[in-house]
């Protein structure tokens, strides 16, 4: 009895000794900088004297006042949304179809799916650009010659240029979750719901979907908090002009050099995504603690 | 005209036949087991009657129409998975009325009927549970209710009980032949179990690789085995060859020193079967030596080294003292108890 107790407390203890180098890399290049982030964002600047560590309320303030950084913030949860809707209602027949390839062609489009995560985003964004490109661009010449429109559409600096490109950008991880899904599916309820007389499309929509919904709903949340802190794709796709959250910090921090106005941002925008994604998290959870218990 | 007939059914898959020449009719009530090994086809027999495989070539005709045209959607057939495939997110009640939705069958007949299927198989009362929260015997009872609820022409069922326990099973054997007695619903159950297809069915349809080796009530395919591998695969069975000696007099069965008399109309080298339980010890007979002795309870295992090879001998415990392991003994049998076939036996 003794023996156990001994050995359980060694095990404790060695627990402990064995989980403290990654405890100290995560204390050291997380918790601290974001505590560090923290309290910039409380501290004064002005243009000529610099930052100020005093403890104020002034860049707080200042973004719940202001209407242009609520407008920043709307832009980027709309920017997120849209593209998070765009990659679900592509996504998930993409991973019903890809879950019903064999041999090699279920490899070969998997590939051709993560692919975008195989190639920087700059590159991946930067190609992006040249297809819509001004009213010449390759997308807008397609569009026109297949009839679809009349007059070029805009792409480039606005916010759906932004929303396709993240949306593609963001495909992979979308489909991965649906696949993950799929795959516990078991091949048999599709059958069982044929043969108590549902056509192909009921089965579908009725026994398929209702199963892999936490996965498009887990797939959702990556996507989303993924757009919304997503840094290169805005910068290029939305230009100087049109910022989200992340762009904005950025220009806060590099340019204006106000850091604790572009620390208090960020910190802003971190709060909101841990807050949904925790909370649509704890929904789902809630949501689907039937079947999966 | 038979309910439900295959006609040489067959289906391949690239160079690989998985069932050839399948011909059965099935009569309206009846209980078929389709039998055999893992492998055998019977799997593939029973997919392509609920239509989820097409046959290669053959037809499938219940109650004189052509059944392989119609989408698995429409043919009104009731079937168990193995793994019950029951839906998940939906609770047994929503699980049972699934198939009366699609039917378009009002609300109000539909929960009644709802309600007497799972009262049907004793799972009145389990209404609103989801199918994650029930033992695996119960969610193979709302498996059987779904299937029953539209009062399918034919019920399939896939191995269903191979995931229960072995004293669920025999449970649920039972509970299933009384149901199936009940409605009367013509049944074809796929198992690899023996006792099961021998203790439910009719008729069993045993089967090896693809091929049908004989369709029987479980008496004749046990007692009368059409050939060596129905005789191994149901129950254990003794095979030694002998050849039949007809130099002197009437014909004589040899083999070694033992030797009976030959029925009319063999010859040559042939194969002797007898089932263990039909064999006792006398004084006479096949000369051998006890190996082993089991206990197992309403009798006793008994593994002998004869002068023909290894046999073994199942003797009732009926209380009588039975010869100890080591001791010499005589197997003998009724002449009606053993069956012949031509050829020797491949082991």
């Amino acid at each position: 009895m003794s023996a156990t107790i001994a050995t359980d407390t060694s095990d404790a203890r060695a627990g402990v000794t064995l989980a403290l180098p990654a405890l100290m890399l995560f204390t050291g290049v997380v918790v601290i900088p974001l505590v560090m982030t923290v309290m910039l964002s409380f501290h004064d600047w002005g243009q000529y004297k610099g930052i100020e560590p005093v403890f104020i309320l002034k860049n707080w303030i200042e973004i719940f006042d202001d209407p242009y950084y609520a407008e920043m913030f709307w832009r980027t949860f709309r920017v997120a949304v849209f593209a998070t809707v765009i990659t679900a209602v592509l996504g998930v027949p993409e991973a019903y179809i890809l879950n019903r390839m064999r041999g090699p062609w279920k490899s070969l489009f998997l590939l051709v799916i993560i692919g975008p995560l195989l190639i920087s985003v700059v590159a991946r964004t930067l190609g992006w650009a040249l297809l819509f490109g001004g009213n010449n661009g390759l997308a807008n010449k397609l569009l026109m010659s297949s009839g679809l429109i009349d007059s070029p559409v805009r792409f480039m600096f606005t916010e759906t240029g932004m929303i396709i490109a993240l949306a593609h950008a963001m495909m992979p991880f979308m489909v991965l979750a649906v696949w993950t899904a799929l795959q516990r599916l078991d091949p048999q309820v599709e059958n069982a719901a044929l043969s108590l007389g549902a056509g192909s499309l009921t089965v579908v929509r009725r026994i398929v979907l209702p199963q892999i919904m936490p996965g498009v709903l887990s797939g959702a949340i990556i996507v989303f908090s993924l757009s919304a802190s997503a840094f290169a794709t805005p910068a290029i796709i939305g230009g100087r002009r049109l910022k989200v959250a992340a762009t904005l910090a950025y220009d806060e921090f590099l340019n204006t050099l106000n850091w604790p106005l572009g620390a208090a941002v960020a910190v802003l925008l971190l709060i909101a995504l841990v807050l949904i994604v925790v909370g649509s998290n704890a929904l789902i959870e809630r949501r689907y603690q039937e079947m999966f218990r | 005209m038979p309910f439900l007939a295959l006609d040489r059914v067959g289906k391949s898959f690239g160079p690989n036949t998985a069932v050839e020449e399948f011909s059965l009719d099935v009569a309206q009530g009846e209980f078929i087991s389709f039998l055999g090994p893992s492998g055998c086809g019977k799997t593939t027999t029973l997919q392509m009657i609920a239509g989820f495989l097409d046959p290669s070539h053959g037809t499938i005709q219940l109650e004189g129409k052509n059944l392989v045209a119609v989408p698995p959607a429409k043919r009104g057939l009731g079937i168990v998975f193995q793994s019950y495939a029951l839906f998940p997110h939906m609770t047994a009640a929503e699980n049972v009325a699934f198939g009366l939705e699609m039917r378009k069958i009002s609300r109000s007949e539909r929960e009644e009927r709802v309600r007497a299927a799972l009262a049907l198989v004793g799972l009145a009362g389990y209404e609103s549970r989801h199918p994650r929260r029930m033992s695996g015997g119960q969610q193979q009872r709302v498996a059987l209710a779904r299937a029953l609820v539209i009062r399918p022409s034919v019920l399939l069922l896939d191995e269903p009980l191979s995931n229960l326990d072995a004293r669920l099973r025999e449970d649920m054997q039972i509970e299933l032949r009384q149901i199936q007695r009940n409605l009367g619903t013509t049944t074809i159950l796929v198992t690899h179990d023996q006792i099961e297809a021998m203790s439910l069915s009719d008729r069993i349809v045993v089967m090896s690789k693809g091929r049908i080796e004989q369709i029987g009530t479980p008496q004749e395919v046990y007692e009368q085995p059409a050939s060596a591998f129905v005789a191994q695969f149901l129950g254990k069975t003794n095979e030694f060859a002998a050849t039949v000696d007809c130099t002197a007099g009437p014909a004589k069965l040899v083999a070694g020193s033992w030797s009976a008399p030959a029925s009319v109309g063999v010859s040559g080298t042939v194969t002797v079967s007898i089932r263990p339980e039909r064999i006792s010890f006398g004084d006479t007979g096949l000369a051998g030596r006890i190996t082993s002795r089991i206990f197992q309870g309403n009798h006793w295992l008994f593994q002998c080294d004869t002068e023909c090879g290894p046999a073994i001998v199942i003797r009732q415990n009926d209380g009588q003292p039975q010869p100890e392991q080591g001791t010499a003994v005589h197997l003998t049998w009724q002449a009606t108890d053993m069956s012949l076939r031509a050829g020797t036996a491949p082991t």
